[in-house]
């Protein structure tokens, strides 16, 4: 160790602590200047976790520019047709909009919490509609706008932040399982469902007969073929879950789609603390390919995740995509970003917006006229209108609800403890609580 | 009748190639399970008669076994996820409580669990750390999960065809101490369970293994031989215990333990899991609030220490003998 300087080395001290660009803020160092760019200059740590947010590197797979302009990839091939294009467009209006309508629910206090989607929606949508109805979805809790590429209603992920529910869509037949909160779990799952569908037989066989093109309008080509798709977060990929369904999909050969959206933070966690490569390349320590898409360009997420899906379908699988996007508003509702990142970078990627690149590119096409742009905007301000109106009205649940479901078959604890909590409530005056409502 | 005697661990070899051969949903998966047979031999010749799709042998990761056995619940399996030893459950234990123990509730049913996690579990065996644990009270606590105990070869047999038949996820605990010991096994002696059939079978609920009349004495897995020796031991000094093989752990089938305390009026509880916060602990409250009139004595618990399990060359002292149930006996009887 001759020759090194120990931390105590006096002539450390030529060099102030606080002037060392990349000594870490403190926690209290943080709290004590408050919001960043608004009551205090960011520390140079906090200027280069942002910096690396925006630095994408040089594989990202980009077709639809930000300013809207389309370059095809000869790797992800697709046919850009205005209907297609349309029908992205407003798929992501429509999602942005009662992802808004959440936020302003909770803070008018009709919900318990909302987390929102803002900036994600092309990594959602893209991703979403580009899987077939056989095949089956694991979201984490942001994944709203797969949800509704699923076909399932807005108004039934409002129990989940209401408190009325905790899962309001049947996932066995919406093929979208349940919002799954601790984080990484559900790649686990992910993982075994898709493990399942390789014994059942229901990957290759398109490989097996290759003169086989009808196509039936699903999208499916007559092929009975089968995939997964796992959705996580940057965060997710520190969590053992993740890694151990990227080992089983790699020993089982599982056809799944391992599908993490980069959003940059975890929270007050930038995705420097998360990994030291690229999240794509991590793919490659498991053996199976890794791509980066532009999680903003809803075109570019699709036809990845097409062309990672017909992969596992046809028995190469698993395939991880990683979605470089960014989470444009809090972590949840009871988050407040402005304590740990820069009102700078929120700017910087307003610039990306996944929504107006579409919309710059159907009117500079001429593949929409302004009444189509009008009569989304209508249609979006009806969903949240049905939106709000629904969740206001949710009851709260029965009683018996609590005790609903806990087990498949009887359980004879559990039916003498719902017992004594009725005659329990049967003991009051007024035994439904009607009094004083 | 076809009666044979046979080991524990043979007997649950023959559960799982009963329950496999009449549903091919059943898969086995773990570590080591397939071409070894398991490190106890309780999947022995399954992967060689049944193929590696049903017999998987998994990467080295709890968590992944019993997360990915969720999914392919979901997918139409029925898997039986083999733990390879008490110690080793923990990196799993997120899973189980997070998810497997949830989904059922959180879908309100869409999705079941038809599910069996096996863990040989206890001491006495001369075994290095996290090889003798004893966790089972930390899965009673979950709603959403049926946990169980087996003591003897027949129970071993039906509790485990019941169990993988069973439409919630069961946790199954092996004594492991006692595979090797031999007792009667009669492979038609119930039918397999089928679908709608009542629940719950009559081998999840308790038993009484011997009738008595001064002291009642319940345990469950591997203490269930010392019981029968104290028992033994206690009738040669004029002392009758009734003794009751709990079997079912979550939820718990206390009526045969109350009639019995009615009949006796002393309860001792056995177990080698640390006492506090336990299943003796729950079998002393409940039963304190249902038999209250009924009891001479307080009720005994006689368990393993709140330690960490001991080295082993010193878990003799650890584990409930004949000579500290005869104690708790005693001193029942002197009040």
């Amino acid at each position: 160790m001759a020759g090194q300087r120990s931390p105590s080395d006096p002539s450390d001290r030529s060099v102030p602590r606080a002037a060392d660009p990349y000594t870490p803020t403190s926690v209290v160092q943080a709290a004590a200047r408050g919001a960043a760019g608004l009551r205090g200059a960011p520390t140079p740590s906090e200027v280069i976790a942002g910096l690396r947010a925006t630095s994408h590197g040089e594989d990202l797979v980009q077709v639809l520019s930000p300013e809207g302009v389309f370059t095809p990839h000869e790797d992800f091939p697709v046919d850009l047709t205005g209907e297609l294009l349309r029908g992205l467009y407003r798929d992501m209006v429509l999602v942005r909009r009662f992802d808004r309508e959440g936020n302003a629910l909770q803070r008018q206090g009709q919900l318990n919490i909302w987390v929102p989607l803002l900036g994600q929606e092309a990594a959602q949508v893209g991703a979403g509609r580009a899987m077939r109805p056989a095949d089956m979805a694991f979201p984490s809790y942001r994944e709203h706008g797969v949800a509704w590429c699923r076909g399932i209603d807005p108004t039934d992920l409002l129990g989940i932040f209401r408190g009325t529910d905790q899962c309001g869509w049947n996932p066995r037949e919406t093929r979208f399982n349940s919002y799954t909160i601790v984080i990484g779990n559900q790649v686990l799952n992910a993982t075994g469902y898709a493990m399942g569908q390789k014994f059942d037989g229901v990957i290759g066989s398109r490989a097996q007969d290759a003169t086989d093109d009808r196509d039936v309008g699903d999208g499916s080509n007559g092929s009975t073929d089968e995939a997964t798709i796992v959705f996580f977060g940057d965060g997710a990929t520190s969590q053992g879950d993740v890694h151990e369904g990227m080992v089983f999909a790699a020993a089982f050969d599982a056809p799944i789609v391992f599908y993490c959206q980069n959003n940059q933070w975890a929270i007050s966690e930038p995705v420097s603390k998360q990994s030291r490569v690229p999240l794509w390349e991590r793919s490659t320590g498991y053996g199976f390919p890794g791509v980066r898409v532009d999680g903003n360009d809803v075109i570019a997420c699709l036809a990845v995740t097409r062309w990672a899906l017909e992969e596992c379908r046809s028995g190469n699988g698993p395939v991880m995509i990683e979605a470089f996007t960014y989470r444009m508003d809090a972590h949840t509702t009871s988050d407040d970003p402005s304590r740990y990142r820069m009102a700078a970078e929120e700017e910087h990627w307003k610039l990306l917006d996944p929504i107006q690149r579409v919309r710059a590119h159907l009117a500079r096409e001429g593949l929409a006229d302004p009444s189509f742009f009008d009569e989304v905007a209508t249609e979006a301000d009806e969903l949240a209108d049905r939106f709000r109106t629904f969740c206001v009205q949710m009851p709260k649940p029965a009683t018996d609800r609590m005790f609903a479901h806990v087990y498949s078959e009887p359980h004879a604890g559990l039916e003498q403890q719902q017992r004594e909590h009725a005659e329990y409530l049967a003991g009051f005056a007024d035994p439904a609580g009607t009094e004083g409502r | 009748m076809t009666t044979t005697t046979t080991t524990l661990a043979k007997a649950l070899n023959a559960g799982l190639r009963s329950a496999m051969e009449d549903d091919p949903k059943v898969i086995v998966m773990g570590e080591d399970v397939g071409r070894l047979g398991g490190v106890f031999r309780v999947t022995d010749g399954l992967q060689k008669d049944f193929g590696d799709h049903r017999v998987l042998d998994t990467p080295l990761a709890e968590s992944g076994i019993v997360g990915t056995a969720v999914g392919l619940a979901m997918r139409g399996y029925r898997p039986v996820a083999e733990i390879q030893f008490d110690g080793f459950v923990f990196p799993a234990f997120d899973q189980i409580s997070s998810q497997v123990a949830k989904i059922t509730y959180r879908t309100q049913g869409a999705w079941s669990m038809p599910m069996v996690i096996r863990i040989p579990f206890g001491g006495g065996i001369g075994a290095v750390e996290h090889h003798a644990e004893s966790p089972e009270s930390f899965f009673c606590h979950i709603g959403g999960l049926r946990v169980v105990a087996c003591s003897n070869p027949q129970d071993a047999y039906d509790m485990l065809r019941a169990a993988i038949a069973c439409d919630d996820p069961v946790i199954f605990f092996e004594p492991k101490r006692r595979y090797w010991e031999k007792g009667d096994l009669d492979i038609d002696l119930h039918p397999a369970r089928r679908a709608g059939d009542a629940w719950p079978p009559a081998c999840f609920t308790s038993a009484v293994r011997r009738a008595g009349s001064d002291v009642t004495v319940v345990s469950y897995g591997s203490s269930m031989p010392v019981l029968h020796a104290a028992a033994d031991a206690a009738q040669a000094e004029g002392r009758s215990l009734e003794l009751i093989d709990l079997r079912t752990l979550s939820p718990l089938d206390l009526g045969p333990v109350l009639e019995s305390v009615r009949k006796t009026g002393r309860l001792v509880v056995v177990s080698e899991a640390p006492r506090e916060s336990s299943i003796t602990s729950d079998v002393a409250a409940r039963v304190t609030e249902e038999a209250f009139y009924s009891l001479a004595a307080p009720v005994l618990r006689v368990a393993g220490f709140d330690t960490p399990y001991p080295p082993s060359r010193v878990e003799d002292e650890y584990l409930p003998d004949l000579d500290k149930v005869l104690h708790a006996v005693d001193r029942v009887l002197a009040y």
